[in-house]
């Protein structure tokens, strides 16, 4: 099964659908098939591999998207926030491609063997404006990779994520009912192009019959003034735009009445941001989503019957649980395994291990998938009694500190309890006695932390060795832009303070 | 009949469109309102009438299986005629639908 046909048959039943951008000049489901047709019919006439774009977000992106499919030329979305040089490593990496790129950085780019560029202004003069155009005939195309996605590199080089037709259409039958969406709905995209999210948007937005309205790039009041004026239902957002949602919420007053469902993921939601959505956004549901880009997004999700059940809870085990990301989707498995390979027992710690058609575990010229179709995560968690999934972080996080593997994600949620923690990261540095030490670095409200205090507080609910040794005062912590803690920008800031001591 | 994952068919009988979503473990005939199906591109127009048999519909977005075979259907687009496989009628595969999450 292949991505054009998600669009091809929501475009059959629901065509005068408006399906991307505004509700007064929006493209509708048939005029988004015909043009994505018309792009696919000029990617085949030029002839290259792969299809890469390195741009904002907006509609040209979704009908790159599906037209790639549609030539059978793999969809390679760059990541426009990466140094030039490591930038024109990857358009290397995309070779032979035709690359979209947004005019202003066009100069960013250096000359390639293989890539041909195009402006996107261009790009969109052909392909976006006038009227209508004819749907193009195509041949049924062959490849059967969708989507070749830069992991973000935040352990080391960006390897090239393999997504095929076949991962990505299972995860959208699997997840989304056909035409599912009511005619009103629209969900406003801000995640960025080159993240997985922003594909798996634009796949579950067709079969849904969800329109789309883009954010070019994320500001918070940018957000908030669109989905008011936009009539704007469903969102997904990362943890550090939403407190800056709800700051210009509460400054203009705007309640988004619209808004119906707000999922979010990509990093550790702090429980106070999403106590503080809640109650400011009273007639909204809260999804929690975990997912990777070699899972084609979700695989498990809190949905808002579990939010509500958590904070209404009195017992300790039922409210931890909205600091979890809820249960497996019914169409994978997933299992927590010890280093040796078994099974964890609930409540034990090890590693993620995931199997389902939506997981493609798979890189460029390297398959990271068992034969028995099993992919480890290499994130840690552990499931509760009633299944419910904590994630703790990459494995290579975990601190070993003289043979005690320390997870810092219980610490840091230790740590959050405090008022006076704006923001907190546990990390190990190397040192010589432990070979790891715990270090904490914290962002102060007051800028007076009461470090003794919280020091003694880890010691007396958790145990001396997980309570750090040495504490960092921050102003703030390296993120990012989808929400991803820096750890290794900041062990290595921190490293040199710490061993020199 | 190829009933490939992804190929399109429509009815021969009433305005039914479906998708295959999992093809059946063997050969055999889809059929809608108790005849064969068409090709998505079939050029001929719905005929003839839906077997009082094979009547309850089919519904959009609705998920349609047969157990034995492990063929999965999916309604692409409603009409009158009920789905079977071989005679066998389709079963409505129940899912919860699942919150938004991307």
């Amino acid at each position: 099964m292949r991505t054009p046909l998600l669009l091809d048959i929501a475009a059959d039943a629901a065509f005068d659908r408006i399906a991307l951008g505004t509700r007064e000049d929006g493209f509708d489901f048939d005029a988004y098939r015909a043009r994505a047709s018309q792009v696919a019919a000029w990617l085949r006439s030029r002839g290259k591999a792969n299809t890469a774009f390195l741009g904002m977000n907006g509609e040209a992106l979704p009908l790159l998207l599906f037209a790639s499919g549609m030539a059978g030329t793999p969809f390679v979305p760059l990541n426009y926030r990466l140094a030039d040089s490591d930038l024109n490593k990857l358009v290397a990496r995309s070779a032979p491609a035709v690359l979209i790129a947004d005019d202003d950085m066009l100069p960013r780019i250096a000359p390639a063997e293989g890539i041909e560029l195009i402006a996107r202004s261009d790009f969109e003069a052909e392909f976006l404006a006038g009227a209508t155009p004819e749907r193009a005939d195509l041949p049924e195309a062959e490849t059967d990779i969708a989507v070749l996605l830069f992991t973000s590199g935040t352990t080391g080089d960006p390897k090239a994520a393999v997504l095929r037709h076949a991962n990505l259409t299972s995860y959208v039958m699997q997840t989304v009912e056909f035409l599912g969406a009511d005619e009103g709905e629209a969900a406003l995209v801000s995640v960025p192009p080159y993240h997985i999210a922003g594909i798996s948007a634009i796949l579950t937005a067709a079969y849904g019959g969800r329109r789309i309205v883009y954010l070019p790039a994320f500001t918070a009041e940018d957000w908030v003034t669109t989905a008011a004026r936009e009539a704007i239902t469903h969102a997904m957002v990362v943890p550090t735009m939403l407190d800056r949602i709800l700051d210009v919420m509460a400054e203009t007053g705007e309640t988004l009445p619209a808004l119906r469902a707000l999922s979010y993921g990509g990093g550790k939601m702090p429980e106070p941001v999403i106590a503080r959505a809640l109650a400011m956004l009273p007639h909204v549901d809260f999804v929690n989503a975990y997912g990777l880009t070699e899972t084609s997004s979700t695989i498990a999700l809190l949905g808002a019957e579990d939010h509500r059940a958590a904070f209404a809870s009195d017992d300790p085990l039922i409210r931890r649980r909205i600091a979890s990301v809820g249960q497996p989707l019914p169409s994978v498995e997933l299992e927590i395994r010890r280093e040796d390979g078994s099974c964890c027992a609930p409540g034990e710690h090890g590693e993620i291990h995931v199997r389902g058609e939506q997981v493609s575990g798979e890189y460029l010229h390297k398959k990271a998938i068992a034969d028995d179709g099993w992919f480890a995560t290499n994130d840690a968690g552990w499931l509760d009694e009633g299944g419910y999934l904590f994630v703790e972080g990459r494995l290579d996080d975990v601190i070993v500190r003289g043979g005690e593997n320390i997870s810092p994600g219980e610490i840091e949620d230790m740590l959050r309890t405090f008022d006076d923690i704006a923001d907190c990261a546990v990390l190990g540095i190397p040192c010589e006695k432990w070979g790891e030490k715990v270090v904490a670095v914290i962002v102060s409200r007051s800028g007076h932390p009461d470090i003794e205090a919280m020091g003694q507080t880890i010691r007396a609910q958790l145990r001396s060795t997980k309570t750090p040794e040495q504490w960092f005062v921050r102003g703030a912590l390296p993120y990012n832009e989808t929400g991803k803690l820096l750890r290794r920008v900041l062990k290595a800031e921190l490293a040199e303070a710490v061993c020199a001591d | 009949m190829e009933l490939k994952p992804g190929s399109r068919w429509k009815s021969a009988v009433c305005d039914a469109q479906m998708v295959v979503v999992r093809p059946p473990s063997g050969a055999g005939e889809l059929q809608c309102g108790g005849a064969a199906v068409l090709p998505i591109d079939d050029a001929a127009a719905p005929t003839g009438a839906v077997s009082p048999d094979f009547a309850e519909g089919v519904a959009i977005g609705k998920r349609y299986i047969d157990e034995e075979s492990g063929l999965e259907v999916l309604g692409a687009k409603a009409g009158k005629g009920s789905l079977a496989f071989d005679g066998r009628p389709l079963t409505l595969k129940g899912a919860k639908p699942l919150p938004a999450s991307d």
